[in-house]
């Protein structure tokens, strides 16, 4: 731990690191927690693994055909926007049965990813990085990108939490009420896609669901309203990605494994605590 | 049903029939809600009872025939119209309070941004008429079946509609709480017209001025001119009806099991 520390105030790639966690536990705790009531971790999982596809396709043009523009991150975001898209056209339509789809977007895309990474020559070690993450190497550009992505989740959320909140409880109501139904359907599957492109820098795509749905399965134990919900998954995000950064440094575990390990164990602790607690009213109350 | 010929029904069915798939769920319902009337949709499980309120709400489109809220179609004129579904279809887990979910009710007034202070006033004010004032703060999870299905109705008041349909308002909870459920719809049914579905009778005749029932098809009737062959030809089954004045006692041997004691108040704990 103290050779985290010291080392934190001397590279800068530690400090990216530990800046990369703080951004993504913004969307973290607040997409988390729409996908946590919402119990879309399927959805979830379908557009992280699919996002592969994107990450290798955006590799093999950079490698191969020179176009240096197309970023891993670029790539992850476009395939994650399109899977958005194809998921709220599916659900919208309600003619296919949605769980085929998901898995069939979750599978493709890995595929995708898959043979570009293969077809690109000497470039196969990303592959890992992709599927487990790797915080240590994220740039100074890729803070930029998961900021910018950032700011579309806050923003949509401070303007529409009332309507995602009816959309989540009662989307009956939210049709009876007059709302676009399909907008906002649309628009909170793009968050989610957003924000599991953001999580991937940080515990890779294979990791992603539990970082989305462990803070915020474990703030929902004791939180009474949504928003209250979304600013303590944030602040469990934050503890356990920076709690496993520092964590796994000087024994140069891996980063992102630790940082789900962490949140699992918080997760069960609360599952116990709250066990307890309940115990303990219930035994009052008697 | 009273007649009233400056102002178009509240609901409207004119020979509506409806099909999920091939085979009609509902065939030739035809009939009409006046303004006041407190109309209890009875009939057996499976008879298109909540098929008919969907209709009513615009939810679903009619095979045939044409349906009609305040003389519109019903997506036209659903901010008269508000809705109370059972609260046994709610995740229990979600975090929201009962104010939260009583402020739903008024999701579409703005286009983005907070609720204002108009909307939690009138959000409140919901909650007092049907007495729940002291648990706004409550998370909707911690409470009873009986004060989650008023907050519901409190939900649907919120949007200060003229037409209050509800969909089996006193499923799971205890016969006392059924009892408390239908006196306040009663209170409320002085300013708005009410169409609820029910299970139970020998309560519904009690309160509602209306009886609408649902097998197939629909016929709606004043509670004061319910006989014997009208229940007979709904429910196919054994079921009588006593009637003296303007009382009705229904008789169903098949759910007899399953209501509570008329006689027996001294027994709330008893599932309805």
């Amino acid at each position: 731990m103290s050779l985290f520390w010291s080392h934190l105030f001397q590279y800068s790639f530690l400090q990216y690191a530990v800046l990369a966690g703080l951004l993504a536990s913004v969307a973290c705790g607040i997409v988390g927690s729409f996908v946590v009531v919402r119990r879309n971790t399927y959805v979830a999982g379908a557009i992280a693994h699919c996002v592969l596809g994107g990450m290798g396709a955006a590799r093999y043009l950079q490698r191969v055909h020179g176009q240096e523009w197309a970023t891993p991150l670029l790539g992850a975001t476009v395939a994650a926007v399109v899977a958005a898209l194809l998921i709220a056209a599916v659900t919208l339509s309600g003619r296919q049965r949605e769980d085929t789809v998901l898995s069939a977007i979750w599978a493709i895309g890995m595929a995708l990813g898959v043979s570009f990474i293969t077809a690109t020559p000497g470039y196969q070690e990303d592959l890992m990085s992709y599927l487990f993450g790797n915080i240590l190497m994220v740039s100074k550009a890729n803070l930029w990108h998961m900021a910018a992505l950032d700011l579309v989740v806050l923003a949509a959320t401070l303007l529409f939490y009332n309507k995602f909140l009816v959309m989540s409880f009662q989307p009956e109501l939210a049709r009876l009420r007059g709302l676009r139904v399909g907008f906002y359907h649309t628009l909170l599957l793009l968050l989610t896609s957003l924000t599991v492109v953001l999580l991937t820098q940080v515990v890779g795509l294979v990791m992603v669901i539990a970082l989305l749905t462990l803070p915020a399965a474990t703030a929902s134990q004791f939180s009474s309203r949504l928003w209250k919900m979304m600013i303590a998954a944030s602040l469990l995000c934050l503890l356990f990605t920076t709690g496993g950064l520092a964590l796994s440094y000087a024994p140069e575990l891996p980063a992102g494994a630790t940082v789900i390990e962490l949140a699992g164990a918080g997760y069960l602790l609360s599952l116990g605590l709250k066990f307890m607690l309940n115990r303990f009213r219930g035994s009052r109350h008697r | 049903m009273s007649a009233n010929n400056r102002k178009p029904p509240v609901l409207e069915f004119d020979d509506v029939c409806f099909a999920y798939e091939r085979e009609e769920v509902l065939h030739n319902v035809d009939f009409k809600v006046e303004k006041g009337d407190l109309v209890a949709v009875v009939g057996p499980n499976g008879g298109g009872k909540s098929t008919l309120i969907r209709l009513a709400l615009g939810l679903l489109q009619p095979l045939r025939g044409t349906v009609r809220a305040f003389g519109e179609a019903p997506a036209a004129s659903r901010r008269l119209v508000g809705y109370a579904p059972q609260h046994l279809q709610f995740d229990p887990a979600f975090p929201v309070t009962a104010l939260d979910v009583v402020l739903m009710g008024r999701v579409e007034r703005r286009a983005f941004g907070p609720y204002r202070r108009e909307d939690k006033k009138a959000a409140n004010e919901a909650l007092a008429r049907v007495r729940l004032e002291q648990l706004g703060d409550r998370a909707f999870s911690s409470l009873s079946g009986g004060e989650r299905q008023r907050v519901l109705i409190a939900q649907a008041l919120v949007s200060a509609p003229e037409l209050l349909l509800l969909d089996e308002p006193t499923a799971n909870v205890d016969s006392a709480v059924e009892h408390e459920i239908y006196e306040l719809l009663h209170e409320l049914n002085a300013n708005v017209t009410i169409v609820l579905v029910s299970h139970n009778l020998n309560v519904v005749t009690r309160h509602a001025s209306h009886v609408a029932c649902v097998n197939r098809t629909a016929s709606v009737m004043p509670v004061s001119q319910m006989t014997d062959d009208h229940l007979h030809s709904i429910y196919r089954g054994d079921i009588a009806v006593l009637q003296h004045n303007d009382t009705c006692h229904v008789i169903d041997p098949t759910s007899a099991m399953q209501t509570p004691h008329r006689h027996d108040t001294a027994s709330p704990g008893g599932q309805a």
